[in-house]
């Protein structure tokens, strides 16, 4: 069983995956933390994260750059950092409107681009736009080559899958083919298509409204000199993410539904043909320590102990606990057969919820140890 | 239209509104959005909701959006798709498929069938229907607040007492509720212009309609419940009527008494051991989580009502049940 050390060995990009709510951002950062410490200059590139682990990186002011997180931050922790750690926030709008200017042919193109409502709405609001810049960014640190690794925490999406869809949704969105055509104020599409399009459009027209119409016209005539920039820049970022030096993680929790969507999730990557590395489940309930044989007798030995109302609540309570922790491992195990994989990396549910340094380098043990490590770590909390 | 007026939204100031209305009263509105971060539990808060209103006599619809099937499944049911299936007594559920909901519009505003058949054939169609920012959001709600109808525009269509939505997951914000002002202001004339706006007043309108948010007592969900509810407030015009904490653990142990189950742990070992630390664990994360409720409740206007963690492998239907009784 690997530790994310072996697993990232070698890499250059390290793309966190899965749905919301299972603490990707959080492993997204302890990820780049340990690299670091093991003396990679490392990225990490975020999307919204808790504030208080934001202000603790040093974040609160972030734009659209990286900046440097203070080694002494580290330090107070018992972390080393031997190289670098930068981060920066994501800031989708931004990095869409400086594509747009470094894809025009000029100025005003840009400033009709930037200036269009359905750009400003799909920009800010379409959903799809998040992931589409987070890969956009990727590419653009990437090509940089400042950086030894880039992690991306990717954004919160309903489903894992979004993600990978997103960027060739919204290119062929941006390229609007088939619908720039009906879009020319000439009527020729009318002609070409025939009766079912322009009843198609003309309905359209009803429903909407003409003004929307003639926006989404102007939007698909500002955009008509840059769609090949586009979609070049869209293979060259689909190249990367499949090359052998870049590393899906997917992350997700032991309850049975994030268990399954990693399982839907490595099943897509697969199928894409990306390059997978490993699954980190986190808030684990890990099971106790082996009972030798004298779990039976712990009501007894602990009503002896603690009395018959306190031994009786701890006795209910850890009950409790190891039923969860045998659900956990029960979906741990269906997991790793599933995938495959060996390279299952269980972090445990930790007394406190994690959102500042001293619980990233908390995780970070676990994240960084060999299996026994790990096995020896969590020996300490039952 | 009936259920709706056709009247103005009635905006009350936070002072006025009555903040601790019962269960009952919110249950009596005919719509109630489900919102939250992603992981947080809506479906089974969602289901829940469903489950206690049809026990108490109502009925009632849940919707999942966006093609998702969260709902059917936590009744291990096979998929319900775009169909209004029952549950159990009084209770139905459907999965909306904007695909599907811009169909039914159509098939609602077009009477023509030539034409109609000749719209459905036609590839552009929904490519400017996917093109378009938004409609598939916009003609999600226009099911939603076809369902919530007395007098439905689907033929033979169900009469509902109560629909309760169980909103996407909010990474962007409170985009969802949202779309209607949005579109209503992009499209400014004709009459998805029109529709919009009613969408918009349904949304808005506090008498019949609820938004109840779920949170979990961890740090990055209390901060986001506070600016779901203020930009719900600001951007959309609606306030939250309830925030309910998801998955808080007992209090089974006294400071005290943790400090006694440390020492213990800390002379024994093998399963006196682990049963000491697992309590000693149990100990802090509810006090962490105790904590995080108090800033839950200095950092929301609504009433916050609490729900319990369920020490359970999986969370189906019983679960649901367990939490619609002691939904406050």
């Amino acid at each position: 069983m690997p530790s994310v050390g072996e697993i990232l060995d070698g890499k250059r990009i390290c793309i966190c995956a899965g749905s919301g709510g299972v603490g990707k951002t959080t492993t997204s950062a302890a990820i780049a933390a340990g690299m670091a410490a093991r003396g990679l200059r490392v990225c990490v590139l975020t999307i919204d994260p808790a504030k208080r682990l934001a202000d603790s990186l040093g974040l609160e002011e972030l734009g659209n750059e990286a900046r440097q997180v203070d080694p002494a931050l580290f330090a107070e922790q018992g972390v080393e950092i031997k190289g670098e750690l930068w981060a920066m926030m994501l800031d989708a709008k931004a990095t869409f409107d400086e594509l747009v200017a470094r894809q025009a042919p000029d100025e005003e193109a840009r400033d009709r681009v930037l200036g269009n409502r359905i750009y400003q709405q799909i920009s800010s609001a379409l959903a799809g736009s998040q992931e589409y810049m987070a890969m956009e960014k990727l590419f653009e640190l990437h090509t940089e080559d400042r950086f030894d690794l880039l992690v991306l925490d990717t954004p919160p999406t309903r489903n894992a899958l979004d993600f990978l869809d997103a960027p060739k949704r919204l290119t062929q969105f941006i390229e609007g083919r088939s619908l720039r055509v009906f879009m020319k104020p000439t009527g020729f599409a009318a002609k070409v298509a025939g009766r079912g399009a322009s009843v198609a459009l003309s309905v359209f027209k009803r429903i909407v409204g003409f003004d929307l119409i003639a926006d989404l016209a102007e939007f698909f005539n500002a955009f008509s000199g840059m769609v090949d920039g586009f979609q070049a820049r869209a293979r060259r970022v689909n190249s990367l993410l499949a090359d052998h030096r870049t590393c899906f993680l997917v992350v997700c929790g032991p309850q049975g539904e994030p268990v399954d969507e990693a399982v839907y999730f490595h099943r897509k990557l697969v199928e894409a043909k990306l390059p997978f590395g490993g699954v980190i489940v986190n808030k684990v309930h890990y099971p106790a320590e082996r009972l030798r044989g004298d779990g039976a007798d712990l009501p007894a030995v602990l009503a002896e102990r603690l009395g018959e109302d306190l031994g009786g609540r701890v006795c209910e309570n850890f009950a409790d606990y190891q039923a969860l922790a045998e659900r956990d491992s029960r979906n741990i195990d269906r997991l790793a057969g599933e995938l495959r994989t060996q390279a299952v990396i269980r972090v445990p549910h930790l007394d406190e919820d994690v959102h500042d340094l001293a619980g990233l380098a908390e995780i970070n043990r676990y994240l960084f140890a060999s299996a026994e490590q790990r096995e020896a770590l969590a020996a300490g909390r039952a | 239209m009936r259920g709706y007026s056709h009247g103005h939204p009635v905006f009350l100031p936070p002072t006025e509104i009555a903040r601790n209305h019962p269960l009952t009263e919110f249950l009596d509105k005919r719509l109630l959005f489900v919102t939250g971060k992603g992981g947080v539990g809506k479906t089974t808060v969602a289901v829940a909701l469903g489950l206690r209103a049809a026990a108490e006599g109502r009925r009632t619809i849940v919707c999942e959006v966006a093609a998702q099937e969260n709902a059917s499944r936590t009744f291990g049911h096979a998929e319900v798709g775009f169909h209004e299936v029952e549950m159990r007594e009084n209770l139905w559920s459907i999965s909306i498929d904007p695909d599907e909901s811009m169909r039914e519009y159509v098939l609602l505003q077009l009477k023509v069938r030539a034409m109609r058949d000749m719209l459905f054939r036609s590839r552009i169609f929904s490519y400017l229907a996917a093109a378009t920012p938004g409609l598939k959001e916009l003609v999600t709600i226009g099911k939603i607040w076809e369902l919530a109808q007395l007098d439905r525009k689907v033929k033979s269509g169900r009469k509902y007492d109560l629909v309760i939505v169980d909103a996407p997951a909010t990474g962007h914000g409170v985009g969802f509720l949202q779309t209607p002002r949005t579109f209503a202001s992009i499209a400014r004339v004709g009459p998805i212009h029109s529709q919009a706006q009613q969408l918009d007043r349904l949304i808005t309108d506090r008498e019949h309609t609820g938004v109840a948010i779920v949170s979990l007592p961890e740090e990055m969900p209390v901060n986001e419940s506070a600016a779901l509810e203020r930009d719900l407030r600001e951007e959309v015009g609606v306030a939250v009527d309830r925030v309910y904490m998801n998955a808080l653990y007992p209090e089974r142990f006294s400071g005290e008494e943790s400090e006694r189950l440390a020492e213990l742990a800390a002379g024994e070992d093998g399963a006196v051991r682990a049963a000491a630390r697992a309590a000693v664990s149990e100990h802090e994360r509810a006090r962490s989580q105790r904590a995080q409720l108090a800033r839950l409740r200095r950092r929301v206007e609504a009433p916050v009502k609490t729900l319990p963690f369920l020490f359970e492998p999986e969370l189906g239907v019983d679960g649901a049940e367990q939490l619609a009784r002691r939904l406050g």
